[in-house]
């Protein structure tokens, strides 16, 4: 009895100390982000809430010139951050689920030449093909809009794969009867695939929005003036290189605000993760 | 309803011959029975018939139309898949409805339809359920009624029971043949058992390697097997086969074991040819004279017993009897095929000789 109930005790013990770790460094910047710019610059930031949090994130939020700097809007960053992330995610799904869509159900010629040929994208993430895309990019007059933004992002080999995986578990006779019911390509699609697909859609919406909104690397690049400039590379940004002191005040105050849509996408979402797995069906 | 015609029909899979031509003119309203073991092309036939599969050689008509590169949604031809293949998203009415919906058939009208069909099978109940709220049976009962509110020519039935439990299939297979007497529709049926073949079919069309081995009757096919392989696929117990030679003067079979048999009426001109002797367990009885038999196995089914006996050159006979067992294991038996019991069967070709 005695020895159950320490088993039971462990797994809890080791869940807290890790939602201890991962809460502590968060807890930190929202303290952090309702105080003034002398507490923090001391170096003694209390571990209770100050009063400074409306006028910070009031001074955040409009991007009134901060004591040392003047810095984008949090709402304009916030707002470039939401059209890249929605187009990456949004993107990203519509092409791959066509794509895989076509390589599951229906046999043409050279299919499986494209089936890898997607494949092997895998090997190239943003990353790698980074100066042959700014070039691209640069030549079609994208830098500094949205579509540059968004577009090189927006390929997936990855959501592709995993849509394909889930069509193959689809039966081929469901394809079959709504032949014979006289469903079409399209039709089949729209009232038979993507009805089934909706929690494989809304899980790879949770992973590509937040993939979307921490892009640090490409937007850096494509974007040059302040108006586009997204909530990460922002961020990064805020924060001086030694030579001045940093409004940490503020940059705390924007990463609070950083942070809310992913959790605010996640939590949403949630509900239709558990509706998909009660009436799981297929 | 319409009459559907398979006219020397063949199917290749790359050098893979699946179907090697079969020929059938299914009358208006008649119940077809595709019965034959696993792998021999019933599907395969059924799915050309459908248009799923296309159709390498000879011509398939539907109603006297020529059907071969029509789509399967042209062909009016509704098809009930062993999977059943309910849309799982779909309530059972929304089910039914589609094809008709895609058809822009007027809302009322698909009411109507969906709300006879649901009659005739019971399901009037469930019609607000997803199928994954439902039992098997009830799954094949919307699979079914998916087909009948498409009012087709033809009904195509791939395996449609054997996801079902022993009781349930009894169950749907009287329900299956109550509705086609009803609705008279033309009907394709895909079957390995032959139990279902035997009672739904106005005609048997026994397949094997993709070849019609015999078109007949349940009765003609059970009577008069067309050759070795539809004697031993129809008939429970399996026919007993054995090895023989027609004596010289034509008048009579001789086994290795030294039994002589005589032949209903003489064949002349059959004599001294070897031949297979098949006689069904059903047809044989304990007699004074005839194969002696040590008696290996009893199996005692309530209602008739299966005796597995052992003929002294080690072939195994099998003796079906009525009622329970009056034999107990390694007793001596002697037994004889009743008059008219003997199937002749070409040594060589396996088929029968008449
Ligand atoms: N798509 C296919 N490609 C290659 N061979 C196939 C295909 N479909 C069926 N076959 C072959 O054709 C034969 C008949 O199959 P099928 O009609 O499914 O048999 P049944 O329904 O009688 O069990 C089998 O030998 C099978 O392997
Ligand atoms: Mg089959």
């Amino acid at each position: 009895m005695k020895q159950t109930r320490f088993i039971d005790l462990v797994p809890h013990i080791v869940l807290i100390a890790g939602v201890l770790i991962f809460a502590y460094p968060i807890y930190v910047t929202l303290i952090g982000s309702t105080w003034d710019a002398g507490t923090i610059g001391r170096g003694g930031l209390p571990l209770w809430p100050g009063g400074e949090g409306a006028a910070n994130y009031a001074q955040a939020w409009v991007g009134e010139a901060g004591e040392r700097a003047m810095y984008t809007p949090v709402r304009t960053m916030m707002l470039n951050s939401l059209v890249m992330a929605l187009s990456i995610a949004l993107g990203k799904i519509a092409i791959s689920i066509l794509s895989a869509y076509a390589v599951a159900f229906f046999r043409f010629p050279l299919r499986m030449a494209f089936f890898w040929l997607i494949f092997i994208t895998l090997m190239l993430p943003v990353e790698v093909r980074i100066i042959p895309t700014y070039k691209v990019v640069a030549d079609l007059g994208l830098i500094n809009t949205y579509a540059g933004l968004a577009i090189p992002l927006i390929a997936s080999a990855t959501a592709t794969l995993l849509f394909r995986q889930f069509f193959l578990t689809i039966p081929d006779e469901l394809l079959e009867a709504a032949k014979i019911d006289g469903a079409g390509p399209v039709r089949f699609f729209i009232d038979v695939v993507l009805p089934l697909s909706r929690t494989n859609i809304a899980a790879l919406f949770v992973i590509l929005f937040i993939y979307g909104w921490n892009q640090y690397l490409w937007p850096l690049l494509v974007t040059s003036s302040g108006d586009m400039e997204t909530i990460v590379t922002g961020i990064t940004k805020m924060i001086g290189t030694g030579e001045s002191a940093n409004d940490w005040h503020i940059i705390m105050a924007t990463t609070v605000l950083a942070m809310l849509p992913p959790v605010a996408v996640v939590v949403f979402m949630q509900r239709w993760f558990v509706k998909g797995l009660v009436d799981s069906e297929k | 309803m319409a009459t559907v015609e398979i006219r020397n029909v063949r199917k290749s899979y790359g050098p893979v011959e699946a179907i090697k031509g079969i020929d059938i003119a299914i009358q208006d309203g008649e119940f077809l029975v595709l019965l034959g073991p696993s792998g021999c092309g019933k599907s395969t036939l059924l799915r050309m018939v459908a248009g799923l599969e296309g159709i390498t050689g000879g011509e398939i008509a539907i109603g006297g139309r020529v059907v071969n590169h029509l789509d399967p949604k042209d062909r009016d031809i509704a098809m009930v898949f062993q999977n059943y293949a309910l849309y799982p998203h779909m309530t059972v009415f929304d089910n039914m409805a589609y094809g008709l919906k895609i058809r822009g058939i007027p809302k009322a009208e698909i009411r109507a339809r969906v709300d006879k069909a649901a009659n005739i099978l019971e399901l009037g109940r469930f019609l607000d359920r997803r199928p994954s709220q439902l039992s098997g049976g009830q799954r094949q009962r919307v699979a079914m009624g998916r087909a009948i509110v498409r009012e087709p020519a033809a009904f195509l039935f791939d395996e449609p029971l054997s996801n079902l439990d022993a009781k349930l299939r009894t169950q749907m297979r009287v329900e299956i043949k109550r509705l086609q007497d009803r609705l008279g529709i033309t009907s394709l049926y895909v079957t390995h058992d032959q139990v279902e073949a035997m009672t739904l079919a106005d005609r048997i069309l026994v397949m094997n390697h993709g070849v019609a081995e015999q078109i007949g009757t349940p009765l003609e096919v059970y009577q008069r097997p067309a050759s070795l392989f539809v004697a031993g696929f129809i008939g429970s117990p399996p026919m007993n086969v054995l090895d023989g030679r027609i004596d010289d003067r034509g008048e009579a079979v001789l086994l290795p074991g030294g039994q002589r048999l005589p032949l209903p009426r003489p064949r002349a001109t059959d004599a001294g040819r070897p031949v297979k002797l098949g006689i069904r367990p059903e047809h044989m009885a304990v007699a004074a004279d005839g194969f002696s038999i040590e008696i290996e196995l009893v199996e005692a089914l309530g209602a008739d017993t299966v005796v597995y006996g052992r003929l002294p050159d080690g072939e195994t006979l099998l003796v079906r009897m009525a009622g329970i067992p009056t034999v107990r294991e390694r007793d001596r038996l002697t037994v004889a095929p009743q008059d008219g019991a003997l199937h002749l069967f070409d040594a060589v070709t396996g088929r029968r000789m008449e």
